[in-house]
């Protein structure tokens, strides 16, 4: 049979004809230049395969050259403080080759070859190591601890080892000999096919909250470690800035922030913030226990297809080191359309909107890969994933937002109107959800407080029961409504400003612990049955709200810093006292 | 190179099938000649075995089976670039139509662009002063930025985007040159050229350069418009160091330009009909906008759509609005109610103002006059909607000063005259003046410090004092 070469090009879908050179998912070079490519179909006659660069200047009769092996990304040190297109190619290199504008058909290496790295090595010779066990460790960020793990689906004897000391990436470490009696040289890095999950030991249940810091989340909407939420909203309602402030904040290990078809700027924001942003939990640059997949908007489509998958692999790759991982996936609707642009050039049969039918298995499979697990070697690590969903035309019901509900517990959506009235984070807290609640409200009761359950479905009654009376108040204006009424919109009100809005860009306010999120709570509740009383007692609610309580709870976000907590204590009995004088200039008019 | 292919397997729409070709590259250029020696352009949009598949740019009315010798170029489609782009006027296709000869090219650019590296790029924070309160204080135009006006049939988006471009000032003066890409697309000859005499009148003409693609020119040629002036765009901008302004009008015509090609290829149709990669070319326009670090020059963008039905949700500006960096919308509401510039506040924004405004960019409050104005103009709608259905008389005191401010704001700070060209000091402090018409306990998103320093109850009132005696 002769070598494979091109029979037509259409967009990123090149096919070849009359061949078996291929197997399905593997990795191709496509032309003279070398274009990366994937095998995605094949029949009696064709095999298709999508090319993740721009194939201007293809011609047919170019030859397409097989690798054998699937489409992979490389793991290994040098994958954090850095970024990387959608297929693993560092951006900072591929500057260096083309300049400022992405050429194609460029092979660079994926990781840095040539940097050394102190490597101690963990095992000694004889050793027996099974899948997923380490045999060395290096310093791979001020912040990280990497280690080289055997991979998953090998075990064996240890025959070579190599002393600690200065190491490459490709530098042979240890040498294992399996039980068939082969030879297996091990170095700094591995490979795996980015679409097949990494195995590990088992799924543990959710129990622990990742803690971002936004009060809206933490309290009202919790979600748990290895667990998956979508941020739904139109566009300009804050999805980037949310994912920002929670990749900025939550108490994961490590960032993988997956810039999938979004802007440049974007990218290149994200790169100078968390390059410039000190960790406050390492003290060094956030960048440190970063890595950035950026595939902007302009960057070849099947490459945004690819990102994230890759994005999701590398963060595998570290929970099986025993790291907890947050992704941030911006935005899930790209990479929907990145598949519906493919799919509809293989001229399959659409289903709704144009999307391919089996976009809800990809996602399902996608989002599957999420979890808390134990891993091989017996660690405890987990990859968490926040994706952003951009709907078109801001409709929840469109194939990829309700898709999307269907896999993720943690539902966060975000609200034109609130974005409008600059109310940030614009996340509707009637529309948004968690199922996590009932898995996490032990972890509150336990490490926070045994009320704090509690107060969170007061708090939730209130606004519930605020959004009823504005039903009425929208139809009628609020001064038929009785007193007691009155003092629920007014308490809602206190509630939405000085709880639920928070601003990314107050020192105090950009991170809240959950200590902080409880005391305010129950500094709101306070003021709420202080006010209740005075009132059954005869007490107008405009007098209180004269009094100027009601402000000084919306302001104590900005008065009291984090670190104050007893301030809260004070704060209470000032108000109370105020509270007090109220009902004495009540009885002596009296 | 010189083999020519007569003749043509077949043709639909404006597209065109040779056969028995070798060969030819995907997406290189191809030169149609007819029987009467006239010259077409086609482009390479698919390859099969020996069969090319070519979109004419000029349309395939009188092409016929038989009349035709195409031949390859071997190259992608390019236009000549030079310095002396400035002042002319072209098709859009990038031909010259000023009469005034070719180019005369120091290098080609492929109008397909590449790009631009994430890591090359410089993260935009440069303040551009457009004059115009409403932009300037609420959504803050940045250099290198793209920046849509989302408009409707009949508002008056020409008029603000000539505005704009005759205001547009640098708040930090680099010395570096100023000029403007005109891209019309699938616009009224009327239109392009109200722009062409604002231009003139305003004494910028040598500074533009323009891409006109009218309303009855060809549709394939609508879609090259575009990326000819952005090309354009990225030469003078990162090769001869310029500030370039690019205004595109109108990309839904552009947009349906695409739809229209899209089904004369017989592709699969996505919402509303327009194919499922429009998100893909949108972008790959939009985001030729830019910096790269380290160089002096930017591309900063100005498109303008016209909203079909009004409707911010039909996929053109909804896809523009994902891609972009904020939005402009216009409102019919506002127009009819004689306010110009008529820009609907609450939809619109700016995302990189956050990191372009304040001490250093603009003045230490603009934040804050900025996130409060926002608020209570809110508040106003809020009130208004609940005024027409209680009536006003029975508002609160304060809906009822909601009322008043909106009216003011609404007079004072969103009205202003076409020649009217404002600086940051003065519409900050108009916006402040306008604040403070409101009690002081309703201002919760300025710090209290900040407040006590800006708000000024008798600026206010003089305000209006001052307008009522105007009017009296």
């Amino acid at each position: 049979m002769p070598n494979p070469v091109i029979f037509s090009v259409n967009g990123p879908v090149v096919k070849v004809r009359d061949t078996n050179a291929f197997s399905m998912m593997e990795m191709v070079y496509v032309g003279h230049c070398r274009l990366i490519g994937e095998v995605i179909g094949m029949n009696d006659t064709e095999t298709t395969i999508q090319v993740y660069e721009g194939t201007s200047g293809l011609m047919t009769g170019e030859p397409v050259e097989p690798t054998g092996a699937p489409m992979s990304v490389t793991l290994g040190p040098g994958i954090l403080n850095n970024i990387f297109d959608g297929i693993e190619r560092p951006l900072k290199t591929l500057e260096s080759v083309s300049g400022a504008f992405i050429g194609d058909g460029i092979d660079v290496p994926l990781l840095d070859t040539e940097r050394e790295y102190d490597v101690t090595v963990k095992v000694k010779t004889g050793t027996v190591l099974q899948g997923g066990e380490a045999y060395a460790s290096c310093q791979e960020t001020s912040a990280i601890l990497h280690l080289c793990m055997v991979p998953p689906m090998l075990s064996g004897e240890v025959i070579r080892t190599v002393k600690d000391g200065k190491y490459r990436l490709n530098d042979e470490i240890i040498c294992l000999k399996d039980a068939a009696g082969q030879e297996h040289s091990l170095t700094l890095c591995q490979r795996w096919p980015i679409r097949r999950a990494r195995p590990a030991a088992r799924r543990l249940p959710p129990s622990r909250p990742m803690i971002t810091g936004q009060r809206v989340l933490d309290t009202l909407f919790p979600i748990a470690r290895g667990g998956a939420a979508a941020i739904p909203g139109g566009f300009g309602t804050g999805k980037t800035m949310t994912q920002h402030q929670i990749a900025k904040w939550c108490d994961a290990d490590i960032i993988v922030y997956i810039g999938c078809g979004e802007r440049g700027n974007e990218m290149t924001q994200v790169l100078e913030e968390f390059t410039a942003l000190k960790d406050p939990r390492t003290g060094k640059s956030l960048m440190e226990r970063t890595v950035l997949i950026a595939n902007t908007s302009n960057m070849p489509v099947a490459a945004r297809e690819a990102s994230i998958y890759t994005g999701i692999t590398l963060a595998e790759y570290y929970r099986d080191m025993g790291y907890h991982i947050a992704i941030m996936a911006d935005s899930t609707s790209r990479w929907a359309e990145a598949l519906r642009e493919i799919s509809g050039r293989l001229e399959e049969m659409p289903a709704e909107e144009g999307y391919p039918a089996y976009l809800p298995s990809r996602l399902s499979e996608f989002y599957e890969r999420t979890g808390a697990y134990e891993t091989l070697s017996g660690r405890e690590g987990s990859v968490t994933v926040i994706g952003a969903v951009s709907p078109q035309g801001s409709d929840f019901s469109e194939p990829v937002t309700q898709n999307t509900r269907r896999f993720v517990r943690c539902f966060w959506g975000l609200d034109k109107s609130l974005a409008y009235a600059r109310h940030y984070p614009a996340i509707n807290w009637t529309s948004s959800y968690s199922e996590y609640l009932d898995d996490l409200a032990p972890y509150y009761e336990k490490q926070v407080n045994p009320k704090f359950v509690q107060y969170r479905s007061e708090i939730s009654t209130l606004l519930k029961e605020e959004q009823t009376l504005m039903d009425i108040v929208r139809l009628i204006g609020s001064d038929v409504l009785p007193e007691d009424q009155k003092l629920v919109i007014e308490i809602a009100r206190v509630i939405r400003v000085g709880f639920l809005q928070q601003n990314a860009y107050h020192a105090e306010d950009t991170y809240v612990p959950l200590e902080k999120q409880y005391l305010m709570m129950k500094l709101i509740l306070h003021v709420y049955r202080r006010a209740q009383e005075l009132m059954r007692d005869g007490t107008a609610l405009a007098d209180i709200a004269a009094s100027g309580i009601f402000e000084l709870v919306i302001k104590v976000k900005y008065d009291i810093p984090n670190r104050q907590p007893e301030r809260f204590r004070t704060l209470t009995q000032q108000i109370d006292a105020t509270l007090d004088g109220l009902r004495t200039q009540k009885k002596e008019v009296l | 190179m010189s083999i020519q292919y007569f003749g043509l397997h077949s043709i639909t729409g404006s597209l065109v099938v040779l056969d028995h070709v070798e060969n030819a590259h995907f997406d290189e250029m191809a030169r149609i000649v007819l029987a009467d020696g006239t010259e077409r352009t086609g482009r390479v949009a698919m390859l099969e075995g020996d069969k090319a598949v070519l979109q004419v740019f000029e349309g395939t009315h009188g092409l016929s089976l038989t009349n035709t010798r195409t031949q390859f170029t071997g190259r992608p489609m390019e236009i000549p670039l030079s310095g002396d782009l400035l002042g002319r006027v072209f098709t859009g296709a990038g031909r010259p139509a000023d009469g005034l000869g070719e180019v005369v090219s120091e290098k080609y650019g492929d109008i397909n662009g590449q790009p631009l590296n994430p890591v090359s790029r410089q993260y935009p924070r440069n303040f551009i002063q457009t004059g115009i309160s409403s932009i300037d204080c609420l959504m803050t135009l940045i250099r290198g930025q793209k920046l849509p006006i989302f408009s409707g049939t009949g508002l008056s988006h020409n008029k603000l985007a000539v505005q704009i471009v005759q205001q547009a000032k640098l708040a930090q003066d680099t010395g570096a040159e100023f000029a403007v890409v005109f891209a019309a697309m699938g616009i009224q000859n009327d239109v392009a050229d109200f722009f062409r005499r604002s231009f003139a009148e305003s004494g910028v003409l040598q500074n533009v350069v323009m891409f006109l693609n009218l309303a009855n020119d060809p549709i394939v040629e609508r879609i090259i418009t575009p990326r000819c002036a952005l090309t354009a765009a990225e030469y003078l901008a990162y090769e001869k160091h310029m500030h370039i302004l690019v205004v595109m009008t109108d990309m839904t015509a552009y947009a349906e330009a695409l739809r229209e090609f899209s089904s004369s290829k017989g592709e699969i149709p996505g919402r509303k009909g327009f194919p499922g990669y429009l998100y893909s070319d949108l972008a790959s326009l939009y985001e030729r906008a830019g910096i790269i670090e380290g160089t002096e020059g930017s591309v900063t963008q100005l498109p303008i759509l016209t909203m079909p039905n009004d409707d911010i949700t039909h996929p053109v500006p909804d896809l523009t609005g994902y891609i972009t960096e904020g939005q402009i919308v216009l409102d019919r509401g506002l127009e009819q109610s004689g306010v110009y510039p008529p820009i609907s506040v609450l939809p619109s924004l700016s995302r990189l103002m956050k990191d372009g405004i304040g001490e250093g960019y603009t003045r230490a409050d603009h934040a804050a006059v900025a996130n409060q104005l926002f608020a209570s103009y809110a508040q106003v709608q809020d009130a208004r909607a609940l005024a027409s259905v209680i009536g006003e008389e029975e508002l609160s005191a304060l809906d009822r000063q909601y009322l008043e401010f909106g009216k003011w704001f609404e007079k004072l700070f969103l009205s202003q005259r076409f020649d009217e060209n404002r600086s940051i000091g003065q519409t900050l402090d108009l916006g402040w003046a306008l604040l403070s018409l409101l009690p002081k306990s309703a201002l919760d998103r300025v710090d209290d410090q900040v407040l006590s320093e800006y708000y000024r109850p008798e600026a206010g009132r003089a305000l209006i004092e001052k307008e009522r005696g105007s009017n009296g």
